[in-house]
């Protein structure tokens, strides 16, 4: 599982295997059941709700089951532009992401590894934030990003900012959200992987006098993939789907709605169901056919 | 020295990273102690009273409660499951192995608007009316993959010879199981029911397409977002973070100690 890396699994101990296949059965019903009832069921749920028209003469929110595949047609011509910001979004954010959390999983994985309570204490601080309330961590960006802090009232007078700029309510400030709110999801399954990292396989590649950016390049970076994989998967899903960051109330404004803002709007304000469940869908498969090339493409398809 | 320039710009690159994660956290807590009743943006002075009234603030704690009731039920839930999925897994052959993995990997790669819409369309369908128990069973299923991976990266690390020598000294499967195995993954099912209630008490995304009228305390932070946050939700949030962080120092501290003891065993 891509995912795998993100616990610290001790290798897998292979296990004598066991006729007992009952046992097993019992052991997966409830579970499995459960999988069936609460989480494939609502995904056709979803599929079919996509195709359903509005009632005739109805009241709004009332649908009926038809095959109105021009819902589809709708919700592309109307929220395409929701669709590549919140993919391009996400593919920022994710990049970010990776360029804060590397270093610092390196820093925590590899450069304490001698000081082990430092470590730990440094990895607790990684994972502080999922103590606390991630909306009021987003509002409190927001507040630190309003118009009239030292921050923005710093760049207006260094002309970064326009002096009628904002900072809140701008694609940089939900793409600084989104790599804000899902930099520990990069960080984690990183260091879990560094902290394994074999550092003389280092030593090697410097006693062959590689320079440390070619020891990097060839041996670290390499040996760290799974780890990458795995953290920006975790980053880059949730950020495409997250609405958020992207919300007036939030960092975002009118002009940053991303998909997961249409749907949310859809379902939940003007009880346009098909419509939101068209988006859905198509949300899913998009991110799904994104994470098979990835997956691929990077050559880690064994970590499934 | 492999690193030269490593020597000063990674721990500074890393001390700002840190910052950067951090900051957020510093602002709540002490927005915490802010003088203000309704909107809680601009600092007035410094006070304890949203402390030792947190309750005062409308719908604050009755928003906790639910909070802490959802976790509390979706964890048990997700836990057992989720264990029970995790042995199976990591302990039997089967066919449809790789199936059941992939199925339990989909939650977890799906995103929460859609998981949040899918459920809300199903019950939507079947007539369900929405509150506390869609809230639980959609909390449930999120957890559930998450408790696997978990559970199963600690029955896989076991040693197969202590459930044997059990076997050996009579013990029926049931004894076994619950004298050997259960006790050697209590560290694993406990870890795991600390994440699962850790993501429970912090969704909004999901929870917002499933509550019905039902306040839990992400929902009452997301409403008073829009009309004014009362600081009294800082100090339930400050309180819970604190406490949290107690509870990973204090297991940080006995394994570290349980560690040393063993290395002096030996």
């Amino acid at each position: 599982m891509a995912f795998a890396a993100f616990g610290s699994t001790a290798g897998p101990v292979e296990q004598a295997p066991r006729r007992r296949s009952w046992v097993a059965l019992v052991l997966l019903l409830p579970g499995l059941a459960y999988l069936a009832l609460f989480f494939l069921t609502p995904l056709v749920s979803l599929v079919l709700t996509s195709f359903q028209e509005p009632v005739e003469f109805g009241d709004v929110g009332q649908f009926q089951q038809a095959f109105k595949i021009e819902n589809y047609a709708t919700v592309i011509e109307a929220y395409w532009p929701h669709f590549l910001r919140a993919f391009g979004y996400a593919i920022v954010a994710t990049i970010a992401a990776l360029l804060i959390g590397y270093p610092l999983a390196y820093f925590i994985g590899v450069k304490c590894r001698s000081k082990p309570l430092l470590q730990a204490m440094l990895l607790t601080l990684v994972i502080a934030p999922f103590f606390i309330s991630f909306l009021l961590r987003t509002l409190a960006w927001k507040q630190l990003m309003a118009d009239d802090t030292p921050l923005v009232q710093a760049l207006k007078s260094l002309s970064v900012l326009p002096a009628d700029g904002h900072l809140t309510g701008t694609a940089f400030s939900v793409i600084f959200g989104l790599t804000y709110n899902f930099l520990p999801f990069m960080t984690l399954p990183i260091y879990t992987t560094l902290e394994r990292l074999d550092t003389r396989y280092l030593e090697a590649g410097a006693d062959l006098y590689a320079s440390p950016a070619t020891t990097f390049w060839k041996v670290t970076l390499p040996l760290s993939l799974p780890g990458i994989v795995s953290g920006t998967l975790l980053t880059f899903i949730p950020a495409s789907g997250d609405y958020i960051n992207a919300s007036s109330s939030f960092l975002g404004s009118a002009q940053t709605q991303m998909v997961g803002n249409a749907i949310e709007a859809n379902f939940l304000g003007l009880l346009n169901y098909p419509e939101a469940a068209a988006l859905s869908v198509i949300l899913m498969g998009l991110i799904l056919v994104i994470v098979g090339i990835y997956v691929r493409r990077t050559g880690t398809e064994d970590l499934l | 020295m492999r690193f030269s320039l490593g020597k000063w710009l990674l721990p500074l690159y890393s001390a700002l990273a840190l910052i950067f994660l951090l900051t957020p956290i510093v602002y709540t807590f002490v927005f915490s102690f802010n003088d203000s009743v309704k909107s809680n943006i601009v600092w007035v002075g410094f006070t304890l009273d949203n402390w030792t009234n947190v309750c005062d603030a409308q719908g604050v704690c009755a928003a906790f409660g639910t909070s802490i009731l959802v976790g509390v039920v979706a964890t048990l839930i997700a836990t057992v499951l989720g264990t029970l999925l995790a042995i199976a897994l990591a302990r039997y052959r089967f066919r449809g192995r790789s199936v059941i993995s992939l199925l339990l990997f989909l939650p977890m790669a799906t995103p929460e608007v859609v998981l949040g819409a899918g459920l809300a369309a199903q019950f939507l369908t079947a007539g369900v009316p929405k509150g506390l128990g869609t809230i639980i069973i959609a909390h449930a299923l999120f957890c559930l993959s998450f408790v696997v991976v978990t559970v199963k990266a600690r029955v896989a690390s076991l040693d197969p010879a202590l459930e044997e020598a059990g076997r050996d000294l009579y013990g029926s499967a049931f004894q076994v199981f619950t004298r050997i195995t259960l006790p050697l993954l209590m560290p694993g099912i406990i870890a795991a029911a600390l994440l699962s209630f850790a993501l429970s008490f912090d969704d909004f995304i999901i929870t917002r397409f499933n509550n019905g009228g039902v306040e839990t305390f992400p929902v009452f932070v997301y409403t008073a977002a829009a009309r004014g946050m009362p600081p009294e939700a800082n100090v339930i949030a400050s309180a819970v973070f604190i406490l949290a962080l107690v509870i990973v120092v204090v297991a940080q501290t006995t394994s570290a100690a349980r560690r040393k003891r063993l290395a002096r065993a030996q």
